[in-house]
């Protein structure tokens, strides 16, 4: 097991301290993103007490270490997995061969590309979120913001390491631009779309880290599974944090609709009434889980795509859970996918390389099936008929086969006339907006709610709902 | 390898602004904007799907119809902003699987029309003073950025982002395919080495970064990108609005070319096309074809009857024909591999005209037509099929047209006892339509005796053959009585020998003298990106270009040559 330095400026368990160099080069960008951290980190916290856990190793017991800190004096630092020892490369031409401990030459460019595209989404959502504090519904609720949010700069950290110890000065460079690029800005905008799309609501920041950060949770699987060792330990700790985001958004939404259960029956599920009561009606949560999950299905990339069959050739990128497949180079396989042609859907046999991002969005499709269900549950524990479902993933799309094609969310083609005429009825509106937005108040006091969403039922690491999760 | 050119419908060539598929072109004052919004399903081979602005021959051949139109119809515009409509998208270059799924012989003509049509854009600017600038609103890579490369000025949006790139390298194992790499470093002068690094680097270069490495001349930050460019064009403008005379309005259409077909019945029989001035045969089954270029039958007696005609001036018309009977023969008749030219009509007509080419030299209509004659004469210096000239009683080969026999690779001229058979040069032979490596065809013709060259126009008159002979001015001067075997004998001779072989030797032998950016570009694409199309590392069954989209990595033959 690796031992975690945690004296040094940088906590860690990679022997920082014994790599002069790289200690240099991090110690010298570490001032840049405090500076980030301050300029596009929440605002209006940046002094405040939060009870936050902090990284300090990878073991069970280590990564998880509750107090409370200002948010600028986090520690965020650089953990990696355990290294395993005797690792293949799990997937591709290359299969079973030594795991690469350096970066291949003729691969560097694009691995560098593909650790540029996933460290820029990590700050990119901190931008995304950096004024939601100021509603947040309750302590607790702000406390879980903030947790996502240092998470998120810890793996941007995760990412610069890479960039900096593989990647020279290209690396270094690449590592200042993730720091210059903003969230929404028109000169220097996050790569993906999706993260440079605002997230000005709590409800929409609940469907991000459901549907977004879940996005994440498998591209960092399919990372996992990267013949390059150091990007592979890298992603297998990250994905222990991505799993409480998710938890937050899961759960934020599951309180949103329970509370609007509970109104329902007490008033009737009509949305207005639903609404006099300060709660989100049903349809207004459907229609953000509408946006937000195709929106973040987009992040998985076109259909067919010779990027995802190179990378997985080339074993930079395997499948979610690669070991539980049986054929891991995938020359002759083929993967029947649903295609338009002639205005019509059609099977075609896609090669399975070139089919990987829709593989990888298939495990992603059910994952969110699942949540969806769970959301159903407590629709029905409150004795609700109503349920929400996920649309067809052909739905809204602006990436890949569908993109540009009407669908209605069952995946039936439709007029450009059909869809205009029940695009309301699908996807949020200015007026669910300024509704949403009408209820986004801030709850300060220990223990209180806003009106729109139900308390938790445990608070974090096992103190009380009333706790006082962030200190002025 | 199926060729592309024999399964798709025959390609048309013609194209008109009002029925562009791929490219919306748009006047404001003295500033055109051509703007790219390729349609990815409108490629000639409907199964072709054109992503990301990557084009085919059908949008490249709207991308050289925009430029010849805004020569001709709006003498008014002073600069050109290239662009795309698409958002974050510039241009992806040439469609990879069009090019994967074609043969070798399309995608040689293909590749060398894309050049012809970037050079007719740098033109633009040279002879024409269009001052050209390259708005790079996103991802320009491959063709993308050669397209660029060829306006006088490129800016980037610098927003961490869009990058101009050359991948293939890297990614398809062959070579940017429209003069890139020589202007990198011969235009732009960018330096050997970081060229070279450029060059291997899939993702390409953005920001900053590409100014200092010379690949762009200017970043803005996007949110001020569309008002810089306007900025741009408009300094662009003045400049050319100062430097090159005012070209008054209004333009001179350019219609339709009205063009007779008659294709015989039997597979090895003739297809003629016949335009007002210029008719090809092509005997498919004999693998030749017969160009004959006709004289005027009158000429106009001054600048304003000139104007009169407009397009319809034989000097435009005739070589607008000719253009379209090249483009005929490169793409839809690939195995025809010798072109006999004839020319028929009053020598004096021509020299007539040649006056008038000469005497108004300065107005820019009959200068742009100048112009339009030298690129189309330039065109046939680069087509791939040996080219003999028959110069028989009845010809017309003076002055401008006597530029057909020294653009052939060889001549014979019929040395009749007793009906007279004639060339004769004129000025315009002096260097009014000089070759790719910037001299006069004379003077290329006669590279180590150039007294013959200065003598040969000196003579203001008809020469016989015996007199052309010993001029040096033809190959061959046959009697009456050898005429028809001598002729027979070097069509069946030559229609014997390797093609590719005479691709080679007369693609070496017609380019004498010194080297030009312009014959670079062509050189290099006919000897190192011809043979690297060719190669299994590229078009093999594992090879790198064939492999792109499918599953399967490259396999490489490491042994270098």
């Amino acid at each position: 097991m690796s031992v975690a330095d945690l004296s040094g400026r940088i906590p860690n368990n990679v022997n920082l301290k014994d790599d002069k160099r790289l200690l240099r080069a991090l110690e010298s960008w570490q001032p840049k993103y405090i500076d980030w951290w301050m300029e596009m980190g929440p605002d209006g916290f940046q002094a405040d007490q939060i009870y936050l856990r902090t990284a300090i190793s990878v073991d069970r017991d280590g990564w998880a270490q509750f107090g409370h800190v200002k948010m600028p004096e986090y520690r965020w630092g650089i953990f990696l997995a355990d290294r395993e020892d005797g690792r293949k490369i799990p997937c591709g031409d290359h299969y079973g061969k030594d795991a690469w401990q350096d970066v291949p030459g003729e691969h560097r460019n694009a691995l560098r590309r593909m650790i540029v595209t996933q460290g820029d989404t990590e700050p990119a959502s901190v931008e995304q979120q950096r004024r939601l504090g100021q509603t947040a519904p309750s302590l607790y609720d702000l406390r879980n913001l903030f947790q996502v949010n240092v998470e998120e700069g810890r793996h941007l950290w995760a990412m610069v390491y890479l960039l900096h110890s593989y990647f020279g000065r290209d690396g270094r460079e690449e590592a200042e631009d993730l720091l210059v690029r903003r969230s929404g800005n028109a000169d220097k905008p996050r790569i993906l779309t999706t993260f440079n799309d605002p997230c000005e609501d709590w409800l929409s920041f609940f469907m991000f880290t459901t549907f977004t950060d879940r996005d994440g949770k498998f591209q960092l699987h399919a990372l996992a599974e990267s013949g390059f060792d150091p990007l592979s330990r890298t992603c297998r700790f990250m994905l222990t944090e991505e799993s409480h985001h998710m938890f937050v958004g899961e759960t934020g939404i599951q309180r949103v609709v329970k509370r609007c259960a509970e109104v329902m029956n007490k008033v009737g599920p009509e949305p207005d009434r639903v609404r006099a009561e300060g709660a989100i009606d049903l349809p207004t949560i459907q229609k953000y889980l509408n946006m937000w999950y195709t929106s973040s299905l987009d992040l998985f990339g076109g259909e067919k795509s010779s990027n995802a069959a190179s990378y997985f050739a080339e074993g930079l990128k395997g499948r979610f859970m690669e070991s539980k497949y049986d054929d891991h180079v995938c020359v002759d396989g083929h993967y029947d996918m649903t295609v338009v042609q002639d205005d019509r859907l059609v099977q075609e046999q896609i090669p399975l390389r070139i089919a990987m991002n829709e593989i990888l969005r298939d495990g992603y499709v059910s994952d969110c099936e699942n949540t969806v269900e769970r959301w159903n549950k407590v629709l029905e524990r409150e004795g609700r008929e109503e349920r929400l479902y996920l649309p067809n993933r052909r739905f809204n799309r602006r990436v890949g086969e569908y993109a540009n094609i009407r669908f209605d969310p069952q995946g039936n083609l439709i007029s450009e006339h059909e869809w205009t005429s029940k695009r309301d009825q699908w996807l949020p509106t200015t007026a669910d907006f300024a509704y949403v937005k009408s209820l986004m108040h801030p709850v300060v006091e220990p223990g209180k709610i806003a009106s729109w969403i139900a308390p938790p039922q445990k608070g974090i690491n096992n103190q009380p709902f009333e706790f006082e999760y962030v200190r002025k | 390898m199926a060729e592309t050119a024999a399964k798709l419908p025959e390609i048309r060539f013609g194209r008109r602004p009002e029925s562009y598929v791929h490219w919306k072109l748009e006047f404001q004052g003295d500033v055109a904007r051509l703007r790219m919004a390729v349609q990815e399903d409108r490629g000639l081979n409907p199964d072709t799907v054109l992503k990301l602005n990557s084009y085919d021959l059908g949008v490249d051949l709207e991308l050289a119809d925009a430029v010849q139109r805004i020569r001709f119809e709006h003498p008014e515009v002073r600069c050109l902003v290239v662009t795309s409509v698409t958002p974050r998208i510039f241009c992806a270059g040439a469609n990879i699987p069009m090019l994967a799924s074609s043969g070798h012989a399309f995608k040689v003509n293909f590749c060398k029309f894309t050049n012809e049509t970037r050079l007719y854009l740098e033109d633009l600017s040279a002879a024409s003073g269009v001052r050209t600038l390259c708005a790079v609103n996103g991802t320009a890579s491959g063709g993308g950025y050669e397209l660029a490369l060829a306006c006088d000025w490129i800016m980037l949006p610098e927003d961490g982002n869009t990058a101009v790139s050359f991948p293939e390298v890297p990614l398809l194992g062959v070579l940017p395919g429209t003069g890139g790499l020589t202007r990198l470093v011969d235009k732009r002068k960018v330096r050997r080495d970081l060229a070279d690094v450029f060059s291997s680097l899939a993702e390409g270069v953005k920001g900053r970064r590409a100014v200092e490495w010379r690949l762009v001349d200017e970043v803005v930050p996007s949110s001020q990108f569309q008002a810089a460019v306007e900025r741009r064009a408009r300094i662009l403008a003045d400049e050319s609005a100062q430097a090159t005379p005012l070209r008054a309005a209004p333009g001179v259409p350019l219609p339709d070319l009205a063009c007779e077909r008659d294709d015989a019945r039997d597979d090895g029989g003739a297809t003629t096309f016949r335009w007002a001035h210029v008719t090809m045969k092509v005997l498919r089954g004999e693998r030749r074809a017969e160009i004959e270029v006709r004289a005027p039958e009158s000429v106009p007696s001054s600048l304003d009857e000139i104007r009169a005609q407009a397009a319809g001036w034989w000097a435009l018309r005739c070589f607008r024909e000719l253009d379209e009977a090249l483009l005929q023969l490169r793409f839809n008749f690939l195995d025809v591999g010798l072109v006999l030219v004839r020319t028929k009509g009053e020598a004096a007509q021509v020299i007539a005209t040649d006056e008038l080419l000469q005497e108004h030299a300065g107005d820019w209509f009959v200068g742009e037509v100048r112009h339009q004659i030298r690129r189309v004469l330039k065109r046939l210096d680069v087509t791939a099929r040996s080219l003999f000239a028959v110069i028989e009683p009845g010809s017309c080969f003076a002055g401008t047209l006597f530029e057909l026999v020294l653009a052939s690779d060889r001549t014979y001229m019929l040395d009749h006892p007793d009906e007279a058979n004639h060339v004769q040069l004129s000025e315009m032979n002096g260097g009014a339509y000089p070759m790719a490596n910037g001299l006069s065809r004379l003077d290329t013709h006669f590279l180590g005796e150039p007294e013959k060259a200065r003598e040969a126009l000196s003579v203001n008159e008809p020469v016989d053959a015996a007199t052309a002979m010993k001029m040096g001015l033809v190959t061959f001067a046959p009697d009456d009585i050898d005429w028809e075997d001598e002729l027979r004998l070097a069509v069946e001779e030559r229609s014997s020998l390797s093609p590719d072989a005479l691709t080679g030797m007369e693609a070496n032998l017609r380019f004498a003298g010194p080297e030009t950016m312009e014959t670079k570009i062509f050189g290099r694409l006919s000897a190192w990106q011809n043979w690297i199309f060719q190669r299994p590392n590229a078009v093999g069954e594992r090879g790198a270009l064939t492999s792109y989209g499918k599953p399967q990595r490259p396999e490489f033959d490491w042994r270098r040559t």
